[in-house]
């Protein structure tokens, strides 16, 4: 069988970091080609490449498609070369009805207006090819994330796609609806659609996939026949991200129960008929770091941002804090009972990127520091002023705005929010994330530094080896559930990866 | 503990740059405002510089002055306030039909509209921060009904002659102590000046000394000595201007004390931070705890007490509601906070910057009108000045 897709030494990279090196990917005209990798290894990295969201010249390498040498420097060049991507988040306009997304941006024109009629007999055709019996002047708000997901794929059969990548399809669908998935790709495979699969989930990897590539740290470990591979085999190919990074060692005696966590379960509020958290029990103790494990979509943002009482629906289980419930109904009311929670996206949800550092400092504890209801500004600067240094903040004054520092100073401008309000339980959402390896390394010290003070840290990773390299123990999350708890000795990468991948 | 200074080894001039860049868009502001006052004076062959037109100019911009303290609050928090102008004319019509029509004592009308204009600020408050509707289609939909409501108390007719002490409110001012009607100065205009500036130099010297001495960065003396002088020398034209035509207005007092308050509100409660994280990032600023819900809430009551205020002080000095009292208000006092440098996407806007914003809108009334360029041209001419004001912000800012 001829390939329809290779992509030859492709190399891609950001500054300060190489995402793809030398990567080598070939696709089978008419297979399921599983794309598998932990958290970081680079396959939506290189699915941006192929359908040329990063254009020609970004990158180096070649991509051929039908024996061509591509140069595509747009979404639309990638379409044009019949690859059509559907990524994770879909991109359906809710007010528009199924028949305008469809053909939103590719509209069938005469003289200068769109032929609807024209568009609504292929919507249907396409509608029908992925087994959708819905009319397609249904508003897409009234769809389910299943159908959405179909009507997508309707979307991309349009466009005369040959080659279809599905990024993460199954996340947040049901069984049945995986399943009914499923059978419309093999369908569509046996019309001689060849589809890239991109998932973290082993099980479905094995039921649909023809051939497994396997990326790790930006690099191909090779590709290879579904039927030879083992969930051992496969496991042991995705690990292998060397321990090169250094960890600053500190020994932690972990004390009482501070935060404990029984029957948690959340409903999400996009996917009503899914439980996004389901019967999660955890406790967290002073004086130690808990690592939070698993991969993308596995819900552990989720997790925290419930207990926060900033997400969710039907919220239920119970919250203790040192034996006490706290009342988990708004972020205001857990945050005054001492429990602080660094969000992951620090510039979408964590600073007023057009204040200064002081006001972004100073948010969290304003109440703190009331003097006849107005706010004391000479202690608040003090108090500011000292954590800086406490922090090592390198900004030129407090008035200078957080949009101009570095990512790591930004970081710790967020991370000095929270430690004004004093908190005893500190939960940590990616807190490297983006931020350079010496402004890491400091983090990392500092988190020791407030775990010896006493509090509770819980630390949330996509990256094995600071899990491996911070935490005391390691809770590993899988579709919403605890799906196991490692302690620091017994921790490995091969472990953690087959709990939160669901190889055991 | 040491004097450390923002520029250790640097020259004065330095300091001065630095300290003028960093503070850009006040000054800014303030230098247009000169300017146009330099303008229209030469214009006017003097007449517009004179304390009897710079007094009247004052009284004029009073009432958008008030609304524009909570207005910069509602435009901060990312919303916007349409209703203000219809809002006004009811409210006047309300208090005038009480005291005209009911026979009611100013004593009793006065605090009934303020309490008329929070139920309004709550209601608008309630849409908007519990029911999730847009402020600019709540408070679109208080602007058409609000006109409505102003025709059936006022039956379509205008109220008019209020008691004295009423009338005093938007025409007035304070009395004079010991000297007499034809004296060059007035007197408690003087003392009360003097007043205000003894106390703004104890509390600046006390507030550097406390600095110094809690060990934070402070302005080297001698630029301190020039911000104190510069200051002070505003204070003493703006006092010379009042003392040397009738002293005080009753009005400018009102308008001192809502702007002083809400400066206060907006630089040193936790609720005016509150605004300005809800404004700036409203994720954030919920994920640290604040309730922005109640924050949109407690703007909107604001934003309706204010109101009230500025409906007082306006009928009182029309002597008089009218039907068509208040009419694009609501303009120019959005305006006003644009000019002053409030962003109309939210998160930027001082109380401070939006007095000058409207004090540069009623210089281009005064100064016009002064010169009798006809009413057309004067709609024409702030409309461009309000785009080319948005756009020098925006180039300034980008650099």
């Amino acid at each position: 069988m001829k390939n329809i897709l290779e992509m030859r030494h492709i190399r891609k990279e950001f500054p300060g970091v190489v995402a793809l090196d030398d990567v080598d990917f070939s696709v089978r005209e008419g297979e399921i080609h599983a794309l598998v990798g932990e958290n970081g290894a680079g396959k939506s990295t290189l699915m941006k490449v192929l359908s040329g969201v990063y254009p020609y010249g970004t990158y180096s390498g070649d991509i051929v498609i039908d024996g061509n040498v591509m140069k595509l420097s747009s979404i639309k060049d990638g379409e044009k070369a019949s690859v059509v991507v559907i990524y994770q988040e879909l991109s359906l306009i809710k007010y528009m009805n199924v028949c305008e997304n469809i053909f939103l941006g590719n509209e069938i024109v005469e003289r200068g207006l769109i032929n609807w009629d024209e568009s609504f007999i292929r919507a249907n055709k396409a509608l029908k090819d992925v087994n959708l019996n819905i009319n397609p002047s249904t508003l897409t708000i009234n769809l389910g994330v299943g159908t959405q997901q179909l009507v997508e794929i309707a979307k991309a059969l349009t466009k005369n796609a040959r080659l279809l990548v599905l990024d993460e399809p199954t996340s947040s669908l049901t069984e049945t609806e995986i399943e009914n998935l499923f059978q419309i790709l093999r369908n569509l495979k046996a019309k001689g659609m060849t589809c890239i699969f991109i998932s973290h989930k082993l099980k479905e990897v094995f039921e649909i996939a023809d051939r497994v590539t396997v990326l790790c740290d930006g690099k191909t470990r090779g590709t290879f026949e579904a039927s030879e591979l083992t969930e051992g085999k496969l496991i042991s190919l995705m690990v292998g991200r060397e321990l090169t990074q250094r960890f600053p060692t500190a020994k932690h005696t972990a004390g009482e129960t501070a935060l404990e966590i029984s029957n948690w379960t959340v409903i999400n509020p996009e996917v009503p008929d899914k439980k996004a958290l389901d019967d999660i029990n955890f406790v967290s103790k002073q004086g130690e770091i808990l690592g939070i494990a698993g991969l993308m979509g596995a819900g552990r943002t989720e997790l925290f941002m419930s207990i926060l009482g900033a997400w969710g629906r039907k919220v239920s289980g119970e919250a203790k804090l040192f034996g006490q419930t706290v009342n988990t109904r708004s972020p205001s009311t857990v945050i005054s009972e001492g429990v602080a929670y660094l969000t992951e996206d620090r510039k979408a949800k964590g600073l007023v990127l057009i204040q200064n550092v002081k006001d972004n400092m100073a948010l969290a504890s304003l109440s703190k520091r009331l003097n006849r209801g107005l706010i004391d500004q000479d202690t608040e600067l003090k108090e500011v002023e000292g954590t800086i240094e406490d922090l090592s903040i390198k900004t030129p004054t407090v008035e200078q705005l957080v949009k101009n520092l570095s990512g790591g100073n930004q970081q710790k401008v967020v991370l000095g929010k929270w430690l004004l309000t004093e908190p005893k339980v500190l939960i940590l959402d990616e807190p490297t994330r983006g931020i350079d390896v010496g402004a890491k390394y400091e983090i990392y010290t500092i988190m020791h530094r407030l775990v010896e003070r006493g509090i509770s840290i819980i630390m949330i990773s996509s990256e094995l080896p600071e899990i491996l390299g911070m935490s005391d123990r390691i809770l590993v999350i899988r579709e919403g559930k605890v799906a196991g708890e490692l302690s620091r000795d017994e921790a490995t990468q091969e472990k953690i990866i087959a709990y939160a991948t669901g190889g055991m | 503990m040491a004097d450390k200074t923002l520029a250790a080894g640097q020259s004065f001039t330095a300091v001065l740059k630095e300290t003028i860049r960093t503070n850009m868009r006040q000054y800014t502001m303030i230098a247009a405002l000169l300017i146009i006052w330099v303008i229209f004076s030469s214009l006017t062959n003097g007449l517009f510089l004179t304390p009897r037109n710079l007094s009247n100019l004052f009284l004029q911009m009073v009432t958008i002055g008030i609304m524009t303290s909570s207005m910069v609050m509602v435009m901060v928090a990312c919303h916007i306030d349409l209703s203000i102008g219809s809002l006004c004319g009811t409210l006047g019509a309300c208090v005038a039909f009480m005291m005209v029509n009911m026979g009611l004592s100013p004593f009793i009308a006065i605090p009934i509209t303020f309490v008329l204009g929070l139920c309004v600020g709550a209601w608008h408050g309630y849409w908007v921060a519990f029911r999730g509707v847009p402020g600019f289609i709540v408070t679109l939909a208080s602007m058409i009904a609000f006109k409505g409501v102003t025709l059936l108390v006022t039956n379509g007719k205008t109220i008019g002659e209020f008691p004295p002490f009423f009338k005093s409110i938007g025409q007035g001012y304070i009395p004079r102590l010991f000297t007499s009607e034809d004296a060059a100065f007035h007197d408690l205009t003087l003392i009360i000046f003097a007043a205000a500036l003894l106390a703004f130099l104890v509390s600046n010297i006390r507030r550097r000394n406390r600095r110094i001495s809690n060990g934070f960065v402070v302005l080297p003396m001698s630029l301190e000595i020039t911000k104190m002088a510069v200051v002070s020398a505003g204070i003493i034209a703006v006092c010379f201007i009042l003392a040397s035509w009738r002293g005080i207005p009753y009005a400018m007092i009102v308008l001192g004390c809502t702007v002083s308050i809400f400066i206060v509100i907006t630089t040193k409660t936790p609720f005016g931070r509150h605004v300005y994280a809800t404004g700036g990032n409203l994720e954030a600023a919920k994920l640290s705890g604040i309730n922005t819900k109640k924050t949109l809430f407690t703007i909107f009551l604001l934003q309706g007490a204010l109101v009230s205020i500025a409906a007082v002080v306006f009928t009182a000095r029309l002597n008089a509601a009218t039907v068509s009292a208040g009419t694009l208000f609501e303009l120019d006092t959005i305006a006003a906070c644009i000019i002053g440098g409030t962003s109309t996407t939210g998160g930027i806007g001082t109380v401070f910057g939006a007095i000058i914003g409207a004090l540069v809108m009623s210089s281009l009334d005064n100064g016009m009108s002064l010169m009798n360029v006809p009413i057309m041209w004067q709609y024409m001419v702030k409309g461009a000045i309000l785009l080319f004001a948005v756009w020098v912000d925006l180039a300034i800012r980008q650099k």
